[in-house]
């Protein structure tokens, strides 16, 4: 029985399938747990690393009480956002109030299903990735209205308002960037295009480029509109309408705290990393090493790998840097002992990230954290730049500007993709 | 008809209807911005009637930091009630110290000796930097760009600290007295002013490249809340936001006071008298106030620094009306003396209170987004607005 038990799970280990492909339950829930855990680590984080690099872009330097250099700030809020009081107005639709932020953080989670980590790294590879993807995010704007309306209140109503009218006219722009991207899959010797995460990013590899420098510029206009609209679609500045600070108090959720709130907070951060996820399997090769056809054989291989490991001792050696520079003066002393002792950690994780069996399963999970984190620290830059844009103003923008193009792009991919046979089939009709 | 007693009219009492009878009852949407908001500069609440987001009208409410200064004016004596218009603009104390004082002055027939003046020039002009510095942080941060509130306030810091080493205190600063100066300047007050000015002439420049030219500053700034200059000579506005419409109107330049005619510098003005123009008229007034501080800090006279005032101060039976260009506008004090050592009546005319009132022509027809950036514009600050 037991062994019947320990084969299953290990028959997994030496398949090249995801665990939803391999019909493996044990090895989904692990994956779902790993990538549960892993996205809350990624979301605190996010709010340590926003405020801190937010901090030093504004002359300021952030948090640093809590912990050494603030490390433990998000966890002291995620403390006080749990006892704060959980307060219900008493206009609002007690139901729907309660209800809306789960949808938020369903929607933002769920996507997460077909986020490819790596050729295996997945929970599942459906033959619908893209779309799903793009079908679910797009519920959390059923969240968001549910709030602002439940709310019962001015400020967020409107919130809600200008949210879900931003998202479904940024949605058409980045639906129509995504399909060119698609297109470009098909370019094989079958032309099978392929709508599975994994297949898109198996598509790159195949033909040897990262889809944002297919057909230059056109890959790179298709990224571009991208970019922009995923901006938009998960709220942030300089897109940040519904939840305004300066006009809206807090936009949609501003009657919400503790716990809720917190929720919000949550699902816009996990919303943000997959919809960077999205991008980075489109157009930035997923999981791809750089240049793994160019560089290819085993050295090369042997070097990319160690890049996982020696970025956390990286890391390590900043933390002991930093705990030298650390006051000596015995108030400091817990912090000082607190930095070095992350550092530590975080030398470890590099050590073990060194042995082959953990190397080879993880250079590919390092990549496309590395792309994806590539985009967290351009939402913190956008946000600490740019001025907010006006509601007409963001509606011109998609509507007149990124629509038109998105709709060029499309066709232009199409034309440039099948001129070979366009050019057959014009060279028929000229000369029957 | 409202009672003239009740502080704070309701919604319904409020008279929307006579402004503009163009109200779609079913679309509009009133909604009761402040007095706490995080956009309104204080306590101001604005009533706005919306048709989504389309602003059909708005009513501003003020008083909400009413504290009488007027009226504790008549029951303090001149030199008491010198510290008390700090707390009227705090964030350009010495411009009202300024103008009070110069009233006063005025009041008594006396003048201040030239040294006071100069240090007077001086201060003043610091702190309209530290004013506009003040309004740019707050302007840019009411429009989404958090990061140039950082870079002002760090700079800022520099003239407080300045304000601070000669009397003190840094923002309620009663820097001034009747007849001169409070004290003597600080030993390297000039070497620190002109290492301030060429620290901060920089600066500025790196204020312009965040946002002059940014794209979207452009967008929400471009033909906001525009006013006429006819308009706004017809709404008594004054100040950066009357000169933005293109009316060149500087106190200093046209009824000159303290010793501002000794000094070269020029009136920016701007053509459309959108949001737009008023940053750069203000980014503009920046570099004056910086020549004119270079050039009345080169040239500070050696000598006493108090007029002879009687220790007491009994103006004579007169009134008076002294009005000085303040970082906002107009700030002007009528006295009413009746020979006693308390005034009979002060009335203060301040600029914020005065440009509030453009507010609804600003924002008509515009959007909600907008309204917060005019009332960033307009650089009210309410301690003065209610006084």
């Amino acid at each position: 029985m037991i062994h019947t038990l320990i084969q299953y799970i290990q028959s997994y280990l030496d398949s090249d399938k995801t665990p939803g492909g391999a019909g493996n339950i044990f090895w989904a829930i692990v994956y779902i747990m790993l990538v549960f855990v892993g996205l809350s680590v990624a979301v605190i984080a996010m709010n340590w690393l926003e405020r801190k690099i937010l901090a030093h872009m504004q002359v300021r330097l952030g948090p640093m009480r809590v912990g050494p250099h603030g490390l433990l700030q998000p966890i002291a809020d995620a403390i006080k956002l749990l006892l704060k009081e959980d307060i219900i107005p008493a206009e609002a639709d007690a139901a729907v109030f309660w209800i809306a932020p789960f949808i938020v953080v369903l929607a933002a989670f769920t996507v997460f299903v077909v986020v490819p980590f790596g050729p295996t790294h997945a929970i599942t590879d459906m033959n619908i990735g893209i779309l799903f993807m793009l079908g679910v995010s797009s519920l959390s704007v059923l969240g968001i209205v549910t709030a602002g309306w439940a709310s019962n209140s001015h400020y967020p109503l409107i919130g809600a308002l200008r949210s879900s009218a931003q998202m479904v006219s940024y949605e058409v722009a980045m639906g129509l960037a995504v399909i060119s991207a698609i297109m470009m899959t098909s370019l094989n010797d079958q032309s099978t295009g392929t709508l599975s995460m994994i297949g898109i990013v198996q598509a790159q590899l195949a033909q040897g480029e990262w889809f944002i420098f297919k057909f230059f510029p056109l890959g790179l206009i298709g990224f571009g509109i991208f970019a922009i609209a995923m901006v938009a679609e998960t709220n942030r500045a300089p897109f940040d309408l519904p939840e305004a600070e300066s006009e809206l108090t807090a936009g949609f959720h501003t009657e919400y705290s503790g716990f809720r709130w917190s929720l919000f907070f949550l699902a816009e951060y996990s919303a943000m990393i997959a919809v960077s996820s999205i991008a980075v399997t489109l157009w930035l090769g997923g999981w791809l090493r750089p240049f793994p056809n160019l560089l290819s054989g085993p050295t090369w291989d042997l070097l990319f790998s160690l890049f996982p490991g020696v970025s956390f001792l990286l890391l390590a050696v900043m933390c002991f840097y930093n705990t030298a520079r650390m006051p000596k003066h015995p108030l400091f002393r817990v912090q000082t002992i607190g930095l070095a002792g992350f550092g530590v950690v975080l030398g470890l994780i590099g050590l073990i990230l060194f042995i082959p069996a953990v190397r080879i399963r993880v250079t590919d999970i390092f990549w496309f954290a590395t792309k994806v984190a590539a985009f967290m620290y351009l939402y913190i830059w956008y946000r600490g730049t740019f001025p907010r844009y006006r509601f007409d103003q963001l509606m011109k923008v998609g509507w007149k500007v990124l629509l038109p193009t998105g709709l060029a792009l499309l066709i232009l991919t199409a034309l440039v993709g099948m001129r070979a046979e366009l050019w057959a089939e014009l060279q028929g009709a000229w000369r029957p | 008809m409202t009672d003239p007693n009740t502080l704070s009219p309701d919604l319904e009492t409020l008279d929307l209807e006579t402004h503009d009878k163009t109200f779609l009852d079913a679309n509009e949407l009133v909604i009761n911005m402040g007095p706490q908001h995080p956009a309104t500069h204080g306590v101001l609440r604005v009533i706005l009637r919306l048709d989504g987001e389309k602003v059909m009208g708005l009513e501003c409410v003020i008083g909400y930091l009413h504290r009488g200064v007027e009226k504790i004016a008549e029951n303090r004596t001149y030199t008491m009630f010198n510290p008390y218009v700090d707390r009227m603009d705090y964030v350009a104390a010495v411009s009202n110290g300024l103008g009070y004082c110069e009233a006063v002055e005025k009041l008594l027939n006396v003048e201040a000796p030239p040294r006071a003046q100069y240090v007077r020039v001086i201060l003043t002009e610091l702190n309209r930097m530290a004013s506009h510095q003040l309004w740019l942080g707050t302007h840019a941060l009411d429009i989404g760009a958090i990061t140039p509130l950082f870079y002002t306030f760090r700079d800022r810091e520099e003239i407080l600290k300045i304000f601070e080493k000669y009397c003190g205190a840094r923002l309620t600063t009663h820097a001034f007295r009747i007849g001169g100066l409070q004290y003597e300047t600080y030993e390297g007050f000039e070497k620190e002013v002109k290492t301030f000015v060429s620290f901060v002439r920089p600066k500025i420049d790196e204020y312009e490249e965040l946002l002059t030219t940014n794209r979207i500053w452009l967008e929400r700034t471009k033909g906001v809340g525009k006013i006429s200059g006819k308009d706004a000579i017809a709404l008594g506005v004054t100040g950066p936001v009357l000169r933005a419409s293109g009316v060149k109107w500087d106190i200093r330049k046209a009824l000159p006071y303290a010793n501002y005619k000794n000094f070269d510098f020029d009136i920016p003005t701007g053509e459309n008298g959108d949001t737009y123009d008023r940053y750069l008229v203000r980014m503009a007034e920046f570099r004056q106030s910086l020549r004119i501080i270079e050039q009345a800090v080169d040239n500070i006279p050696e000598g006493p620094i108090m007029a002879k005032v009687p220790k007491v101060i009994k103006p004579p039976v007169g009134e008076i009306y002294h009005s000085i260009e303040a970082p906002k506008g107009e700030l002007g004090f009528f006295i009413v003396s009746d020979g006693s050592t308390q005034p009979y009546r002060i009335r203060v005319r301040p600029p914020s209170f005065v440009n509030l009132q453009a507010l609804d022509v600003m924002c008509r027809g515009q959007l909600v987004a907008d309204v917060i950036a005019v009332i960033g514009t307009l650089d009210i600050v309410l301690g003065e607005v209610d006084r």
